[in-house]
């Protein structure tokens, strides 16, 4: 009823290749963007449930924007291009810091050469970008090991640089400023004069990143590289008789994929951690973005936004589902509880349902539009 | 100056942890070799395996057995514990996904580590239990020839011993047995394995239970040596590189890659960590897979990978 697309004629090949070619899919993109961008903020202003402390905004909305930014980045080498990687935490590590390098100064000083090298400390907005791209140069580098070898080879290659950063953030005192107790604190959030500080700047500005990255990630993966990085994870020697490039294939699939996780390190660490140490990146984070990979959808940018939702989601829930009912569960149990929850969803999707929740909604809605009558 | 005596040292107590690394690389080994399956969640099966023994043997012991009647019960209800673990793998998640290539099957391997490390401590709590099977005390050798003699950790010297009978008879089971050749057939070609007669779902939960049972071997081992606690999970994942080193498939290729792995990190860390920064144990092993990889992709004793089009 609500959800038919009859009458909707597509007159010119513009409209017919748009990213929501159903008007209804449009409106709803319209309304969930008006309620993110217009809806929250006036919500919070006023005080008025949910958003009537901080709580929802800064536990919950905060970390799923940024989170689904990397997820986002973890699909696209994950999802689109097939090559699993594990290292997805020590990425964001590498855009976290190296933004923060940029963004209180670099200096290198070269004693053997006689001179150093000097950067002044760098806008926030340049700084964070730079830490993308920084991660993307790191990320090409560790995808170069994918040309000779493939899957489970690479599973373990890119746990190497996770083990390998966890360590030379952890170490080399150089990264940190040099900071005693091995953490730092974030530069002021100084956007073109405008500082970010309370949280729901700090929400809208996360917000635009997440928008803008989702949008270019979609015609990315639309376009002609998309379609070589699905070629290459559905069959590598197919595409490569077909005449893709297997190296640029895959190592834009490693760069394009850094970046975005590099990006969304470096939010997470400045705008969301403020101060932060080499543990906020652990094998743990990487562990958790392939899961919202896996339980959202491999190969969509809808289910990273899913999987994100679910995996910050279902621990709160845990928490206040058997409270509510008059069954406390200490932190222990819930803790191990989520363990098993999350294993068994990661199991049960693989069996039954490979791209995970985006494609149960993308069944609901064509069980919708054909709705009432089946046929 | 470094002298000799204390390189030795340093080397055999490489050689040594390299020998309990191999112990949970063997569990991979075993898998990866029937069924082609990339098993993550071996860590957490030497986490069950331990957790199941030594709660057993605090409860055996507060009922009154005796220390070696509780000993054999406790290995006996770990045992058990692991072949349940087997079965309920094999049924509810390995069978499923027969035929799916092999980064599902990985996957699902993932998400079977949580399940284990959830249930294992919901069961069997998530406190650091001692475990003490074996002494732990060191033993000084050739103090006439160093000074100070080489430190060796009767413990260490155990767990060698073990892991040689373990791959003896593992490597009898593999060669000399039904089952073991049955295991070899499956792990060539499922279909063909199938279509001759042989049960594909209860070898796989044979290949299971062995690797259960290795990891509770190893479990044993570590446990005595750190501990058993969750922290055991991540020293698994040191079995990653080991086995990338000797190859996938290979069980000597375990046991060699073990022995690289514990005896290159323990001198790197010696002798190069205390240039650098130190901790390097952390991600020597993973940089020198990296290595091998782009060396010799199938690691040194693995089967060469042939790819035709």
């Amino acid at each position: 009823m609500l959800y038919r697309e009859a009458g909707q004629f597509k007159a010119t090949y513009a409209e017919d290749m748009a990213i929501f070619p159903i008007r209804q899919d449009r409106i709803a993109l319209g309304i969930l963007l008006g309620i993110a961008f217009i809806g929250v903020p006036l919500l919070v202003t006023f005080h008025i449930w949910p958003f009537a402390s901080e709580y929802l905004l800064w536990a919950i909305l905060l970390p799923f924007l940024i989170l689904a930014l990397a997820a986002i980045g973890a699909n696209i080498l994950v999802g689109y291009c097939g090559q699993i990687s594990l290292g997805s935490g020590a990425f964001m590590a590498i855009g976290a810091y190296s933004a923060y390098k940029l963004g209180t100064g670099v200096h290198i000083p070269l004693v053997w050469l006689g001179f150093a090298i000097s950067i002044p400390p760098l806008p926030v907005l340049s700084s964070i970008l730079l830490g993308g791209l920084t991660a993307a140069v790191v990320g090409i580098l560790f995808g170069i090991p994918s040309l000779r070898i493939k899957g489970l080879y690479l599973a373990v290659a890119t746990l190497a640089a996770q083990f390998f950063f966890d360590w030379v953030f952890l170490r080399v005192p150089w990264f940190t400023n040099y900071a005693p107790s091995g953490s730092v604190n974030a530069p002021e959030l100084n956007f073109f004069g405008l500082i970010v500080r309370t949280p729901i700047e700090r929400y809208l500005l996360c917000l635009i990143f997440v928008t803008v990255f989702a949008v270019l990630a979609k015609n990315l993966v639309r376009g002609n590289l998309g379609r070589q990085w699905m070629a290459i994870r559905d069959m590598d020697i197919a595409a490569e008789l077909i005449g893709i490039r297997p190296l640029y294939a895959k190592l834009t699939a490693f760069a394009v994929s850094s970046f975005i996780i590099g990006v969304a390190g470096a939010l997470w660490a400045f705008v969301y951690l403020g101060s932060w140490e080499p543990l906020a990146f652990s094998i743990d984070r990487s562990l958790q973005l392939l899961f919202m990979v896996i339980i959202g959808g491999l190969g969509s940018i809808m289910g990273s936004f899913v999987g994100a939702a679910f995996i910050l989601i279902l621990p709160i829930m845990l928490n206040l589902i058997p409270s509510e009912l008059g069954v406390p569960l200490s932190t222990e149990t819930i803790t191990h509880l989520e363990f098993i929850i999350f294993g068994s969803l990661i199991c049960y999707l693989l069996i039954k349902e490979p791209h995970g929740f985006a494609r149960l909604i993308s069944i609901g809605k064509e069980k919708l539009r054909l709705w009432p009558f089946p046929y | 100056m470094i002298g000799l005596g204390q390189f030795l040292e340093v080397l055999i107590g490489g050689l040594m942890s390299g020998v309990l690394y191999s112990l949970v690389a063997l569990g991979f080994v075993l898998i990866f070799k029937a069924s082609g399956v990339f098993n993550f969640a071996q860590g957490a099966m030497v986490l069950l395996a331990g957790l199941a023994l030594v709660r057993s043997l605090d409860l055996l012991v507060t009922w009154g057995f005796p220390l070696w009647a509780a000993i054999i019960l406790g290995i006996g209800f770990a045992a058990v514990i692991m072949a349940i673990t087997a079965w309920l793998i094999e049924r509810f998640v390995i069978g499923p996904l027969v035929n799916q290539d092999a980064l599902t099957l990985f996957m699902s391997t993932i998400g079977v580590t949580f399940i284990l490390e959830g249930a294992a401590q919901m069961i069997f709590g998530s406190d650091a239990y001692p475990l003490r099977l074996f002494p732990t005390d060191a033993w000084f050798l050739f103090e006439n020839l160093f000074p100070g003699g080489i430190l060796l950790n009767k413990l260490d010297v155990w767990g060698g011993f073990i892991a040689g009978i373990l791959v003896a008879s593992l490597a009898i089971f593999f060669e000399r047995t039904k089952t073991g050749r049955a295991l070899r057939a499956v792990a060539d070609d499922h279909l063909a394995a199938q279509s001759v007669g042989i049960p594909i779902s209860w070898i796989w939960f044979v290949v299971w239970l062995a690797a259960g049972l290795v990891a509770l071997v190893a479990a044993t081992v570590w446990g005595t040596k750190l501990g058993v606690q969750f922290s055991i999970t991540f020293l698994a994942l040191k079995a990653l590189p080991v086995l990338i080193i000797g190859g996938l498939t290979s069980i000597p290729g375990a046991i060699v890659g073990g022995f690289i792995v514990g005896a290159g990190e323990k001198i790197a860390e010696v002798f190069l960590g205390s240039h650098i920064g130190g901790g390097i144990e952390y991600w020597f092993a993973y940089v020198l897979a990296l290595a091998v990889l782009l060396v010799r992709p199938q690691g040194l004793f693995g089967e060469r990978i042939i790819e035709r089009i």
